[in-house]
């Protein structure tokens, strides 16, 4: 008896029951021409050898586990930042149904997201009809402020002119003539989603500023003391942006929070439904162009973006995911240089207390080697406080890093004795990070939920960081900047090396000697 | 980009001589002092041979699949300089049988937009492959690229087809853009009627016959030589031709128009009326010349 109703098996043990495992091992047998099991083992422990690393660096027309998605997905993530805005993808349904299930994945939030549903007659004929049926559609059943359109692989193959459409939806009455309908080309065939992220922020940004598409004259920008902030594409954004908050609010700043995306991810449950909540409101968008500065948090999420707000008459800072003590430093002091505005003491207070949260620590994270993968800012920021913390980050890698991003990293090695031994890898992928961890181990890594397969195969222990995370909750309610910030990262690498020696000292009478209550 | 800058694009059937006609008006636009880039939108990669005086320019595309993607390409390496500094591109596209060649037009010209090809230039010319069939052929006549469209044509009933189905391609953009039909064309293939044909098919389609130009051997003579009549024969009547070709379509800056595609029927009524085709009688249509001359 498989299963009875009495007393349900999870499917933990249900398939480690007898008569599953006869069923699994006969099918393996009879369906799946299975290699001989000393065959298996040979090739497996040729794929962790240096011979294996060299040929599998050597590849040229295949990639095994991207670190990286795709444009939309950052394109989704920008437009969700705006007050009651529906973000809008004129493609096929199934790959915003991947952009949805993402997002809600890692945030465990709702995320709403509609597509024009474009199918094959439309890939033949433009998927013109889609989107005059589709806006119509989204603003009367959704009634959002703002619809915010980005591509899919297959608007773009076929060369749908966003611009011309909206313009005809318009007259065809799909959406009131001056409702904002801002757009982005995103290929998902090029860049990531950070490339995505960037290009909708800039949609949103052009839309406002230069005029709506040539419909009212673009705005003359009168400016004020503001400062605007760009976050990037960021799994902690409910916890960074509200530190980033709290941060201005101390230091007495006016500002405003570009795609804020703290709330819409971070809903609370009081009975209510909220479709929408939070986001930079359409008024302050437009009134940002006033600003005197605008700070991005990650600078290769905002490649266009940065330069057309300079364009326009702006200061702009661009920062590479700042972590701990000297990339706070450096944040707090270029925001009191641009602002004129003191640092308060209580954030020199927290300063100090991180500071001495790492001083008692460091004896265990001094000359650690790690192996990290991520979006390009997160690997720059990352691995900058492992160097701070004595560590050493081993391998860098980020499948969406550019060669400016390496160098830039290579730049961050030479700048301390701990980045001696370290190597970044540009464009590479986790299959070629696979065979770093085996030829050149390290005692953590760091990356996504998809590290754990790395964990598993390797026998590196995985300290979760980056995006997505799907399989531990709410750390993205936790900042990773400011101060704050610094000391919840210290704390995550210190509990997984803790976990580790505890782990490998556990055995009654044989290491228990080092199982120590004291660490 | 400055106000000055202007933005053309000549559209045909395929071997109608786009590229043939296009090449010696730019030519002999730059004797009138104007600094040139031609985009190459036609996967043969032949819009820029005549300048260059080379078999086919390296594509943004090929040179892209080397490099293993667009962003690893600098401007230097797509961008080359031939006869009187005209700058080429050749945007490219995949093998036939493969492929979109439609979305390498695309990425092509994004490419040279975001490196900054147009700056400096009065010229942007695009030479496009055919009908708008589909969203990358009609890349060049988007927003802010190309305002004018030039259609090269002939007497010919089916180069006339496509100059009305690009027309179309070109009202659907002209209203949510700027794009306008500049004038056709009409490359002398010594057709009955032609240049009258082309006049009056230029009236109908609510614009007019820029230029006629005639037939002459030397066009082959040079473009044998890979070479514009221009550069071959200076003092060539041809080549005058091409100059006057050329004043025309530089005194034409503004004046383009929205087209007023027709049917194909009111194509083929045309067609009668110049006598070319005797009024439609149902028993002669699917019979061959010798079923009728039989019948008789």
């Amino acid at each position: 008896m498989s299963q009875n109703a009495e007393k349900v098996l999870d499917h933990f043990n249900l398939f480690r029951e007898p008569e599953y495992q006869e069923m699994l091992k006969n099918k393996k047998e009879q369906f799946e021409n299975p290699e001989p099991a000393d065959k298996l083992v040979q090739v497996r422990e040729w794929t962790k050898t240096w011979d294996y690393r060299e040929k599998n660096f050597a590849r040229e027309a295949l990639t095994v586990n991207p670190a990286k998605a795709c444009q939309p997905l950052g394109a989704v993530f920008a437009a969700v930042g705006f007050e009651s805005t529906m973000p809008f993808v004129h493609g096929s349904q199934g790959c915003v149904a991947y952009y949805r299930s993402h997002l809600s994945r890692h945030f465990k939030e709702p995320t709403s997201c509609v597509s024009s549903s474009m199918t094959e007659d439309a890939a033949v004929f433009g998927g013109l009809n889609n989107m005059i049926d589709g806006l119509a559609n989204t603003y009367a059943m959704y009634k959002p402020k703002m619809i915010a359109v980005s591509t899919t692989c297959m608007a773009e193959v076929i060369g749908d002119d966003l611009n011309a459409f909206i313009k005809t939806s318009k007259e065809k009455g799909s959406v009131p003539a001056e409702y904002d309908v801002p757009f982005a080309h995103t290929p998902a065939f090029v860049g990531s989603h950070i490339t995505g992220y960037d290009n909708a922020l800039k949609g949103v940004l052009s839309h406002f500023w230069d005029g709506k598409a040539g419909t009212v004259p673009a705005l003359v920008r009168e400016p004020n003391e503001k400062i605007n902030f760009i976050g990037g594409f960021d799994g902690y954004t409910v916890g960074n942006t509200r530190e980033v908050k709290r941060i201005f609010d101390l230091m007495g700043l006016d500002y405003t929070i570009l795609a804020d995306t703290s709330d819409v991810f971070d809903t609370p449950s009081d009975g209510e439904f909220r479709m929408y909540d939070g986001g930079t409101t359409l008024e302050d968008t437009v009134a940002a162009l006033n600003a005197k500065a605008t700070f991005s948090m990650q600078e290769y999420c905002t490649e266009k973006t940065l330069p057309f707000i300079a364009e326009h008459g702006q200061e702009v800072v661009a920062l590479n995911c700042p972590i701990g003590v000297a990339a706070t430093d450096k944040f707090l002091m270029e925001l009191s240089r641009v602002s004129g505005k003191a640092i308060p003491d209580a954030l020199k207070k927290e300063r100090g207390r991180l500071v001495d949260a790492i001083a008692d620590s460091t004896a265990h994270i001094h000359g650690k080697k790690f192996a990290l993968y991520g979006d390009p800012d997160q690997c720059l920021g990352l691995a900058a406080f492992l160097m701070e913390l004595g560590g050493e980050p081993t391998h860098v890698l980020a499948t969406n890093g550019s060669k400016h991003w390496a160098e830039k990293v290579q730049a961050l090695f030479d700048g301390s004795p701990f980045g001696k031994d370290c190597h970044v890898y540009a464009g590479k992928d986790l299959w070629h990070m696979r065979s770093l961890l085996f030829t050149e181990p390290v005692d953590f890594l760091f990356g996504n939920t998809y590290g754990k397969y790395l964990e598993r195969d390797t026998g590196t222990p995985l300290i979760r960081y980056g995006f997505p995370i799907f399989d531990r909750h709410h750390h993205h309610r936790y900042p990773i900047w400011g101060y704050q910030g610094g000391l919840n990262m210290l704390v995550r690498i210190l509990d997984k090396i803790f976990d580790e020696i505890d782990n490998n000292s556990n055995v009654p009478a044989q290491s228990d000697y080092s199982f120590d209550i004291i660490r | 980009m400055s106000d000055k800058l202007r933005q053309i694009a000549f559209y045909g059937k395929g071997g109608i001589g786009k590229s043939t006609t296009s090449q010696n008006t730019l030519a002999a636009l730059t004797e009138m002092g104007q600094k040139i880039l031609i985009v190459g939108c036609d996967p043969k990669a032949d819009s820029t041979r005549l300048i260059l005086h080379s078999k086919a320019q390296d594509t943004v595309l090929s040179l892209a699949a080397e490099a293993g993607s667009v962003e690893d390409l600098e401007i230097e390496d797509v961008m080359k300089v031939g006869y009187k500094d005209i700058r080429c591109v050749e945007s490219g596209g995949p093998e036939p049988g493969v492929g979109c060649a439609g979305r390498g037009v695309i990425t092509s010209i994004n490419f040279l937009e975001e490196n900054g090809a147009y700056d400096g230039v009065d010229y942007v010319s695009y030479d496009v492959l055919g009908d708008v069939v589909c969203g990358g052929f009609a890349m060049p006549i988007r927003e802010n690229k190309a305002q004018e469209i030039y259609i090269v044509m002939s007497g010919e009933m089916m180069a006339m087809y496509a100059a009305n189905n690009i027309s179309k391609g070109i009202l659907k953009y002209a209203n949510s853009g700027g794009v306008r039909l500049g004038g056709l064309v009409c490359n002398e293939r010594q057709t009955d009627k032609e240049l009258e044909l082309a006049e009056a098919l230029a009236g109908k389609l609510g614009t007019k016959l820029i230029h006629f130009v005639p037939r002459d051997n030397i066009v082959q003579h040079a473009e044998l030589r890979r070479m514009t009549v221009l550069e071959y024969a200076p003092e060539s009547k041809q080549a005058e031709e091409y100059r006057q070709l050329a004043q025309k379509i530089h005194a034409n800056g503004g004046n383009g128009t929205i087209p007023t595609p027709i049917t194909m029927d009111e194509l083929e009524d045309m067609l009668m009326e110049f006598g070319i085709m005797s009024a439609v009688d149902e028993s002669v249509i699917g019979k061959s010349a010798a079923e009728l001359a039989a019948a008789v």
